[in-house]
């Protein structure tokens, strides 16, 4: 049994102490494997960077553009000094655009964001309804209906959809989605809905079929759990059994698999972005790599991983919240 | 009189084929307004879903009714046919008329509401209860099952209180509607032996103040004795014998009932001790254990620990060959966490365990509480008996081949049994597949971990006349852990009481059993229930037992002892 | 594993996913030993975008070549990464997930929190730095898609391994002296043949899709060598002249992808605890 205050409070604070000393860890990790590994990328910075107009450089010049990006150091000794800008929220300058690192990315973030916001939402409004429908008319026919979605909707690869919501838009509709610009939400609200839908829903579908999957497979069960029987045993109604008493204990998974989902969203969907010509993260990080834009991709590839690292934390908390036995400790 | 239930010619099936597949297969009996019947039967024996079908919450875990009648009476004294009623009429009868109480206390309620919503949701859905009067409703209700500071616990959650608690809290919904029935299936199964007392006493007492009918399942005939009106005794689907309880007990007319009330293990303080191999002085320990003392640490990881969970504390005996110590206790008391240390399957922060080597280099063998758990799915019988041999050097040749026959052949399995997987097995048989195992190196002495805790009361009774057979066989000594006092008196020549990680009393098994002197073992004794001492009445005893954290550094004082008889030390209670 | 097999035939949705599957698998050897309407590489220069016919049944591109032996040749080309690169997760995730589980407390700490690095990563931007080391082409794709699912096989063996570990067989091991090579490979690998086969059909749907993700940004299977995810790309600026040549590859990768995923779904069914349970 749990006993006190104190002790319930000490094993909520160990669990989160616990989260935020990995995370740094987890950060450090990740900002080394990509700064060694995006120096392992054959081929010399300057050279890609400048493409043609290199070969006109003299050698002083060439060393000189090598000092100002800092890439003449040593290894070792770039990524000391890459880690001191860090704590000063200096990730360095791009290569490409020639701007603070930092402001690349914040300029492409809130499409990001918006998307990756918008497919939750439609993969929770679509999965979570049809997967407690599922679960609750196990074996029937709605049941497989639904099951065949969720399968299809799997098996869908998102540039798949993608392609195919184009070709539908253009052949049926005789229209074009907006492509290649991005109006922030904070300008125009319907514009920057309006352009964000068609990826949106391309990526949402996928997402909604295993919200639906998992939803159901939670919801079934729970729903042959003791308590359950309890709750029948009391009279209570099958709608109040289903909505009351059983989806809330189906809820974790459910919410596991949106943090993974849209954590990874944020990091940028390369091939929506890229079908649809969006000027996301994903795109930028692909630029990135391609063009060797080193402070770019490190900058870029740490804030994707922060972002991941830190709704993988609100998951967590999301548990808490969702589970008192989580929230209090004990058994 | 009218009676309340009246069920006729019940036939319950499962599956796709619910007409072939049938578990109930023509149950009938009758139950009076205020009566307590009990129906008694192994696993299988189909009493639970007979319970189940009682108010059809059998339809929920995948029964259909496939034949006869269940007739209720509602309130106004009209009858209703439950088994053709709708799901409407049918959420009234659940709610209001029957109340139930499961098995499984700790995964009956559900985990994320707050008990005191809980029970207010049984007072909203029969009472029209909602807000403040449902409230008050519920803490009234948890005074009435003696839950202690009642108002706190109304925001407490299900895993913050003990079985004992959860099963009062079970109870209390239950009671939210007044029901005219209360359905209890094996509801103390899961509890500790003293606290099963208590939830008897309970119900024995709320039956008294509010006139309910009850209905009681159990595979315990000896548990019911002293509550119930009537017995109804099943096996394999049908009733075998129904009558009064008196007359069930004291003339048992059908074989099962004779075998279920002689063969299976009761309790009978001391009578049934063993008188064969008793300790006749001296000789020289298999096994001795001195001070042993295992602790876990509380509040790992990122902070020291503050505090440790004294799971053992200073555990001392010995084990002469060919006998049987019996450690007893309840949930907590550490005899399972000696038996692990004793084979390092825990480890130990102080203490000694002196083992005298003697046919085998493992001289201690052990034998688990789960069949299934225990034994490999992947593997057949044949790898599974290897096993030990081979990670003790030996090859599998025909000499290993033949010794498994011959163990195979001892405790009572088919020979074409090496081919097969434990899945193809019952719960019995893989028990004596992992007896057969730990005899395999030809031990000295086997530590039998509540072995036949898992099992049915008459397969039991089997297994336990073959541990006894072996051991005369083999000179074995036997650490027999168990909470099972009914077990422990069959087969053990002493008997050690474990209480709070310490012995409190150990020594001659029918001196303690007969005469016990520790004021913990004296309560655990009279918790068991006994068809002898049904007549008896126990007051609703509410101890709780105490917590085992202790802080970090903590020393327990000294034990003293008193020695009580020949072979009988009870350990000086605190004044 | 016969039983298993038999099993899968006699669920209904796992019957149909073996069928595709083993559809693709005659496709895939088909097309590597050439046995294709058309040679993939030929150009037809007089049947550029020509729609589907009886000569060219899925029509052709706008080289001319034939789409349907190119998509033969596609099927092997993924089916070879999907295979690969999941041979390649599974071997490297069992083996980090299981010693995690087995040496526990640090060493568990460090492995698991290595396998979080890589899957701090979007699987995709991993595979893409890998790309960019290399180079694009087979073998990368192969690396590239092993590495990203790494992690995920480490975490689906750590987590039962870790329930098997405190099972009570291993347990009794313990009371016999097994050696720890004898536990780890008959108790506890052994037992996670189920869990491990779900994973792994499963895994070759998320590879195949990973490949034609990779593919369709031009960083898989370099052309002239036709790849299914490399086809639908071509085939956007083309859409309204020539559906077919979108059609036919984007039906070709959902119904790889479903195969493999029904499949893996009924294996679980089979081999899933909880069912085997009910049934017994």
């Amino acid at each position: 049994m749990t006993s006190g205050v104190g002790k319930r409070a000490s094993n909520l604070m160990n669990y989160v102490a616990q989260r935020l000393l990995t995370f740094p860890l987890i950060l450090l990790g990740v900002s080394v494997l990509v700064f060694v590994s995006i120096r392992l990328i054959p081929g010399d910075a300057i050279t890609a960077m400048l493409g043609t107009e290199a070969g006109m450089m003299t050698p002083a010049q060439r060393q000189a553009l090598a000092a100002y990006f800092g890439i003449d150091q040593p290894v070792w000794s770039q990524y000391m000094r890459w880690l001191g800008g860090l704590f000063h929220g200096d990730l360095g300058i791009s290569s490409i655009y020639g701007k603070p690192v930092l402001t690349v990315i914040l300029e492409r973030f809130p499409l990001t964001l918006q998307m990756a916001l918008m497919s939750m939402v439609i993969a929770l409004a679509i999965g979570v309804p049809l997967g407690v429908l599922a679960a609750t008319r196990n074996e029937r026919p709605s049941d497989l209906v639904v099951r065949v979605f969720a399968m299809l909707g799997q098996s869908t690869p998102s540039f798949v959809i993608g392609v195919l919501i184009i070709y539908v838009l253009s052949v049926y509709f005789g229209m074009v989605p907006a492509m290649g610009t991005f109006t922030p939400i904070t300008v125009d609200f319907w514009a920057s809905m309006g352009q964000l839908i068609f990826p949106a829903i391309t990526l949402g579908f996928a997402f909604a079929a295993s919200v639906t999957r998992i939803a159901r497979s939670a919801m079934l069960d729970v729903l042959s759990d003791d308590y359950i029987r309890t709750a029948r045993s009391k009279g209570a109604s099958s709608i109040s059994v289903v909505w009351h008493h059983a989806l809330p204990n189906a809820l974790i998974p459910v919410v596991t698999l949106s943090g993974v989902e849209f954590g990874y969203l944020l990091g940028g969907a390369v091939i929506v972005e890229q079908i649809f010509a969006l000027p996301g993260l994903g795109r930028l990080t692909l630029d990135a790599i391609t063009q060797r834009d080193y402070a770019l991709v490190q900058g870029s590839v740490l804030f994707i991983a922060f972002n991941f690292l830190v709704v993988n934390l609100l998951v967590d908390l999301a548990y808490v919240a969702l589970d008192p036995r989580i929230r209090l400790g004990g058994r | 009189m009218t009676p309340l239930l009246s069920v006729r010619d019940l036939r319950v099936g499962f599956g796709r084929d619910p007409g072939a597949n049938e578990v109930v297969r023509g149950v009938s009996f009758e139950l009076e307004p205020g009566q307590t019947l009990a129906i008694v039967g192994e696993s299988g024996s189909g009493k639970s879903v007979t319970a189940l079908s009682v108010n059809r919450l059998v339809d929920f875990g995948g029964g259909r009714i496939t034949g006869g009648s269940i007739l209720f009476q509602n309130a106004d004294g009209t009858m209703i046919d439950v088994t053709a009623a709708d799901e409407k009429a049918l959420r009234h009868v659940r709610g209001r008329d029957i109340g139930m109480i499961f098995q499984e206390p700790m995964t009956s309620l559900n985990p994320v509401h707050t008990i005191g919503a809980q029970i207010e949701e049984a007072f909203r859905l029969n009472r029209g209860l909602a807000g403040a009067a449902a409230k008050q409703a519920a803490l009234d209700v948890l005074e009435r099952v003696r839950i202690p500071d009642a108002k706190s616990r109304l925001g407490y959650y299900p895993h913050q209180l003990s079985g004992g608690m959860r099963q009062r809290i079970m109870i209390a919904m239950a009671l939210a509607a007044s029901p005219r029935l209360l359905i209890a299936d094996e509801p103390t199964t899961a509890l500790d032996v003293t606290v099963q007392a208590q939830i008897m006493a309970l119900l024995a007492e709320l039956r008294a103040e509010t006139g309910m009918a009850m209905i009681f399942i159990t595979h315990d005939i000896g548990l019911v004795a002293g509550i119930a009106d009537r017995i109804m005794v099943m096996q394999h689907g049908v009733a075998v014998e129904q009558d009064e309880t008196s007359v069930v007990l004291d003339h048992p007319r059908h074989e099962y009932t004779k075998h279920l009330l002689r063969a299976v293990p009761h309790f009978s303080a001391g009578k049934a001790a063993r008188e064969d191999g008793k300790r006749a002085g001296g000789g020289e320990p298999v096994v001795r254990v001195e001070d042993l003392v295992v602790r876990f640490p509380v509040g790992k990881g990122f902070f020291a620990p503050k505090a440790a969970v004294h799971a053992v504390d200073g555990v001392s005996f010995d084990l002469l060959p060919g006998e049987t110590l019996g450690i007893v206790g309840e949930s907590g008391s550490g005899k399972s966490t000696t038996a692990r240390a004793i084979l390092d399957l825990v480890s130990r922060q102080r203490g000694e365990i002196a083992a005298k080597v003697g046919h085998s280099k493992r001289p201690i063998q052990m034998v688990f509480q789960d069949p299934f758990a225990s034994l490999n799915p992947r593997l057949n019988v044949e790898a599974l008996l290897a096993e030990p041999a081979i990670a003790n050097g030996q090859r599998k040749d025909g000499a290993l081949r033949q010794r498994m026959r011959f163990l195979l052949d001892r405790v009572g399995l088919p020979e074409d049994a090496l081919e097969r997987f434990p899945h193809q097995f019952s719960g019995g048989q893989r028990q004596r597949l992992c007896i057969a195992r730990a005899l395999m190196l030809n031990p000295d002495v086997v530590v039998l971990d509540e072995a036949v805790s898992a099992l049915d009361v008459s397969v039991q009774a089997k297994v336990l006349d073959l541990l006894i057979d072996l051991q005369r066989e083999f000179g074995l000594a036997y650490l027999f852990i168990s909470h099972d006092m009914a077990v422990v008196e069959r087969i053990s020549h002493r008997i050690a009481v474990m209480f709070a990680g310490q012995i409190v009393e150990i020594g001659d098994a029918r001196a303690i059993l007969s005469d016990p002197q520790h004021s913990y073992t004296r309560r655990l004794i009279a918790a068991v229930p006994a068809v002898e001492r049904r007549n008896q009445h126990f007051a609703v005893d509410m101890t709780q037992v105490p917590s085992l954290v202790r802080p970090a550094g903590y020393e327990p004082p000294p034990a003293l002892w008193r020695e009580a008889g020949a072979d009988h030390l009870v350990r000086e209670e605190a004044p | 594993m016969k039983k298993a097999l038999a099993a899968l035939i006699r669920h209904p949705s796992g019957r149909i996913g073996l069928f595709i599957v083993g559809l693709y698998l005659i496709i895939a050897i088909m097309g590597a030993v050439g046995l294709t309407p058309h040679n993939p590489l030929q150009q037809f220069m007089l049947d550029r975008l020509k729609p589907p016919s009886g000569n060219f049944w899925m029509g052709t591109d706008l080289l001319g070549r034939d789409t349907m032996s190119r998509l033969m040749m596609g099927i092997g080309q993924s089916m070879v990464i999907a295979f690969a690169s999941v041979a390649f997760a599974t071997i490297a995730g069992t083996v980090i997930g299981l010693l995690a589980a087995w040496w526990g407390s640090l060493w568990d700490g460090i492995l698991m929190r290595l396998m979080d690095v890589l899957l701090a990563f979007p699987a995709i931007l991993l595979a893409l730095l890998i790309i960019a080391i290399v180079g694009p082409g087979t073998a990368t794709s192969i690396a590239a898609i092993g590495i990203v699912y790494t992690p995920i096989f480490a975490r689906v063996v750590r987590g039962p391994a870790l329930s098997l570990k405190r099972r009570d067989f291993v347990d009794a091991a313990r009371t016999f002296g097994s050696a720890q090579s004898y536990v780890l490979t008959r108790h506890l690998l052994l037992n996670l043949v189920a869990p491990l086969a779900v994973q792994v059909t499963l895994a070759l749907a998320w590879a195949l899709l990973t490949e034609a993700g990779l593919s369709f940004l031009g960083l898989g299977t370099q052309p002239p060598t036709p790849s299914l995810g490399l086809m639908l790309s071509e085939s956007k600026n083309l859409m309204t002249q020539a559906p077919w040549l979108m059609i036919f590859p984007a039906l070709t990768i959902m119904l790889g992808i479903l195969g493999f995923n029904l499949a893996g779904d009924a294996l679980r069914d089979i081999l899933d605890p909880r069912t085997q349970r009910r049934e017994a």
